[in-house]
């Protein structure tokens, strides 16, 4: 009882900390499974090796070409994370026990995407590193980190909301990146665009006005993916 | 069922003179361009189809947005009405857009910020209406509906500014500045003027059609329904 009155007192506090508990939920649950993000790793390692062979990426061509090809992968990748971090909850019926909890239906968008964008965010960690073996190119950027970051802020905010749809259709798995890809279109060009120019050592006014779409993306869609969360997990 | 009201009767025939009007404008009213020369001519119906399937895409988002506030059925289906009147006419402005692409710039697809946005936009239409068919429950199908006209309403733009500045940074190889600045005569313009006009009307005139229809198919599965009670 008493904590329940905290709770009411402390409104912004008990917000933060069910979002806290939802992405934790999703990280300790991953963490003895480790099913979603070895599927999405061995995916992505799958999917540079394609590229070596799909557009036989010589020395000449990499420069040129590994922006690109790295956020194909990370884009492909993420959708396989995603359409399993919320297949879970609807096939256990952890959705409906999650719109019970006396909180906010944002908090649960919020919980959703911070572990989602975790998940990305690892596998991002190793295939950045893995890339830079492979095809001999040095990706230890602080810009290029940079970027990946943003784009996956985007990539994750329009996602996890999508996500949360297509899991509620017949479809499910198949819709999700016909429904995310043509929505994220502004993030893949910008975040390609800004990690090449980083890659080249172009100059920075050449990169900001990507760097500003990243940003002014990332902001509405948080917002509005804030906005209308409860029009899609509404019952 | 209640019979097309008289309005839209005579909007009907207006819409079907009228496009023949603009049909005749464009080919003998208007001046041969000397540049382009008759091909040229596609370009009336080219900006007046653009411009509706634009009307329809903003009409969608409008509606997605106050589909949300009132989550009234009715807005769900003037949605899905524009939605579809949009995809028909922006394919339709993309396939006239090519045939003048082929002579003017030599090829008959570049990736040009409107064109490519546009042919965007097409995909984001067909994945809300796969987005429909997936989903059973009216509600839901019109609240997912219209969350998604309102993501795409709000990431087309900023598509479009992304490709844009794609293109400054990367300088234009085919066609670009030069065939932009197409310099009209009078008549010119008079004739892509009334070709808008006509085409809003006819946007209007189908738009009402589509409403009529979907409100119609809605009775009839209330009516199935109450049949199989």
């Amino acid at each position: 009882m008493v904590e329940i009155i905290e709770q009411k007192e402390r409104p912004a506090s008990n917000y933060l900390r069910a979002v806290t508990a939802i992405a934790w939920k999703d990280l300790a649950a991953e963490l003895r499974s480790r099913e979603l993000l070895s599927a999405m790793l061995v995916f992505s390692l799958l999917v540079i090796l394609i590229f070596y062979f799909a557009l036989e990426l010589d020395v000449k061509a990499r420069n040129s070409i590994t922006a690109g090809a790295l956020w194909v992968t990370f884009a492909f990748a993420g959708t396989l994370g995603l359409n399993r971090s919320m297949a879970v909850e609807k096939d256990r019926g952890c959705l409906d026990g999650l719109l019970l909890a006396p909180v906010d239906r944002s908090a649960i968008f919020f919980g959703k995407a911070i572990s989602n964008l975790i998940f990305m965010l690892i596998i991002e960690a190793i295939v950045l590193p893995v890339y830079s073996v492979m095809y001999n190119i040095n990706l230890f950027n602080l810009g290029l980190i940079g970027v990946t970051l943003l784009g996956s802020v985007g990539y994750i905010a329009v996602g996890t909301l999508l996500a949360a749809m297509s899991v509620q259709t017949r479809t499910r798995d198949v819709l999700l990146p016909i429904l995310l890809f043509p929505l994220v279109i502004p993030v893949l060009v910008a975040a390609v665009k800004a990690s090449s120019g980083f890659l080249l050592g172009l100059d920075m006014s050449e990169i900001l006005p990507w760097l500003n779409i990243l940003i002014v993306y990332d902001l509405i869609f948080i917002a509005v993916a804030f906005m209308v969360f409860d029009y899609v997990v509404e019952e | 069922m209640s019979p097309q009201p008289r309005v839209l009767k005579i909007m009907n025939v207006l819409s079907a003179v009228l496009v023949l009007a603009a049909f005749l404008m464009a080919m003998f009213y208007a001046p041969l361009e000397k540049v382009m020369g008759e091909v040229q001519r596609v370009f009336y119906f080219h900006v007046a189809t653009a411009w509706v399937g634009m009307l329809g895409f903003i009409a969608a988002a409008v509606v997605a947005l106050i589909y949300l506030r009132t989550q009234d059925l009715k807005w769900d289906v003037i949605g899905l009405a524009a939605v579809e009147i949009s995809l028909v006419f922006f394919l339709i402005a993309i396939v006239l857009g090519s045939i003048w692409a082929r002579p003017a710039w030599g090829t008959w697809w570049t990736w040009e910020p409107r064109l490519t946005t546009a042919a965007i936009l097409e995909m984001i239409y067909l994945a809300y209406l796969l987005l429909r068919q997936g989903i059973e429950d009216p509600d839901r199908r019109a609240r997912f509906g219209a969350v998604y006209t309102l993501l795409g309403g709000l990431s087309v733009p900023l598509t479009f500014v992304s490709i844009r500045i794609f293109r400054t940074i990367h300088p234009v190889v085919i066609g670009g500045g030069g065939s932009e600045k197409m310099s009209m005569t009078g008549s010119m313009v008079a004739t892509m003027l009334f070709s808008i006009a006509v085409f809003s009307l006819v946007f209007v005139t189908l738009f009402w059609h589509r409403i009529r229809l979907g409100l119609f198919a809605d009775k009839v599965e209330a009516l199935k329904l109450k049949v199989t009670q």
